[in-house]
């Protein structure tokens, strides 16, 4: 079972979980603060949107097609 | 890094694995891109929390046992780098791919139509709340209101209920007799009477569509319009999708003809660029098994193999009869037009609300003005609503198609180096 960090949180997870689930299993399910300052979660689950996308190990992915793996750093508040 | 394909295929859902299914025994080179980090494309997602039928199973035993089929998952495309010839990117590195055959099996996105607060986290799309299930998104316990049109609003509800969740509603927006209609045509596709008795709910309300996700900071609740009464229901979550409109714009891109809203194809599933294919969703909404037998007659026509192809043409007729009776029942209600309200947000990327769009004539002034659609998701999800709401159509997409890492786009200077 993957072990990561949700903004600085310890957080453990079943295989083949999304990032996209993790936040709502070890946080508030969001993912990013919008241009104006508003929380968003992610929306359309499938690559399209990019509301989803968070820091991953320092770069910049879409939380709904990446899965976990041991390790990860993940942040919403960059 | 170089590659090059006989046949390269973009998407690898039912239509993207069909073709390379169909190609493979000719031995050439097949390479089978998609963005999701395992095939399957969305009906088929995999994860802890989906439950794949054994048709995908197989398929996807098969396409492992095919040793001159090369799958990359978690790939994007990201520009068009030169005459066939792509520049992609996974999560460690960017490459260019040449091929000789090119089929697009890009699939279908939902349209996701703005309405007041629906920017809350805890609002998602139909088949976006589905996805997300399957990729471990916890529901238990949690009620749920799920909106929009099309069947995918049962099917979400089934996989939400199957995960301990409580659908409260779920509103249709077609009317009660076009839905009536369509189910009377059903035992024409024994398979999807079954299947749609089996999704059947006693919440589902036709004539009934959502007015407003309630809340400050996440969702708390939902306004319905419900067959002409205003009813609010308090829940935790809101999946609201109006249907599926293909996903055209690499099929744009790359100079292949559009029709309505859809990639054109003749009878072999060829687009108006000699050498280009297209299958599934992204030529018209159909469901699974119209994008299986249209991914074999692209895999089969794009080797030349114009007899297998066209053994499977009555196959494709019958679920081309399905996709227009779906299509026709779950036409959207003009009413729709009129959810967003002034300060509704219309782009998500760029928070450009709907009262900065309603004085531009087309997308190309609004976006100069607003930037509308200039941002991450480039459109993808505003421009559904905005040729909904407005008309506009949807212009060709420019590179760089996603957001791209700068090393990914270097591969291109690399290229034109002497």
């Amino acid at each position: 079972m993957p072990e990561l960090m949700l903004d600085g949180r310890h957080l453990q997870v079943n295989e083949g979980t999304s990032v996209a689930a993790a936040l709502a299993l070890g946080g508030d399910g969001c993912s990013r603060t919008s241009v104006t300052g508003q929380r968003r979660a992610p929306l359309c689950g499938m690559g399209i949107c990019q509301e989803c996308r968070v820091t991953i190990d320092g770069r910049r992915r879409l939380a709904c097609q990446t899965l976990c793996r041991d390790g990860m750093q993940v942040e919403t508040r960059p | 890094m170089k590659h090059y394909a006989d046949l390269l295929i973009i998407g690898a859902g039912p239509a993207g694995i069909s073709a390379a299914l169909a190609a493979a025994p000719s031995g050439a080179r097949i390479v089978l891109l998609d963005d999701n980090p395992l095939p399957g494309g969305q009906i088929w997602r995999d994860g802890p929390g989906a439950h794949l039928p054994r048709q995908a199973r197989t398929l996807r035993q098969r396409l492992d046992a095919c040793s001159n089929i090369r799958i990359h998952p978690a790939t994007r495309v990201i520009a068009s780098s030169g005459p066939k010839q792509l520049l992609v990117e996974d999560p460690e590195h960017g490459w260019l791919i040449s091929y000789d055959k090119l089929i697009l099996c890009t699939g279908a996105r939902e349209l996701l139509l703005p309405f007041p607060g629906w920017t809350l986290p805890g609002v998602t799309g139909a088949g976006g709340l589905q996805a997300l299930i399957k990729g471990g998104l916890p529901v238990h316990g949690e009620t749920l209101v799920i909106a929009g049109s099309g069947p995918l609003l049962l099917a979400s509800a089934a996989s939400a209920k199957q995960h301990g969740a409580q659908v409260l509603r779920i509103a249709e927006q077609a009317s009660r007799s076009a839905v009536a209609g369509f189910a009377a045509q059903l035992p024409r596709w024994p398979a999807k009477l079954l299947q749609s008795l089996r999704l059947f709910d006693l919440q589902y309300r036709t004539a009934s569509h959502v007015l407003g996700a309630l809340g400050s900071d996440r969702l708390e609740g939902v306004r319905l319009q419900q067959q002409g009464k205003i009813v609010e229901l308090p829940c935790q979550r809101l999946a609201c999708g109006f249907g599926l409109i293909p996903n055209i714009q690499l099929g744009q891109a790359l100079d292949c003809a559009i029709e309505g809203q859809a990639i054109a194809v003749d009878a072999w599933q060829a687009c108006s660029r000699a050498d280009h294919y297209a299958a599934g969703e992204c030529t018209g909404f159909g469901g699974s098994e119209l994008a299986l037998v249209e991914g074999a007659i692209a895999g089969h026509a794009a080797m030349d193999e114009r007899q297998a192809a066209q053994q499977l043409w009555p196959r494709r007729a019958r679920w081309q009869g399905f996709a227009k009776a779906l299509n026709n029942a779950f036409a959207l209600d003009p009413q729709l037009k009129a959810l967003a309200q002034p300060d509704t947000l219309v782009c998500r990327c760029e928070d450009v609300p709907y009262a900065a769009l309603t004085e531009h004539h087309d997308w190309r002034s609004a976006k100069l003005a607003t930037r509308c659609g200039m941002g991450a998701c480039q459109g993808r999800v505003c421009g559904g609503a905005v040729q909904h709401l407005f008309g506009w159509p949807a212009a060709a997409p420019r590179p760089p198609f996603s957001p791209a890492r700068i090393e990914t786009l270097l591969c291109l200077d690399e290229q034109s180096a002497p």
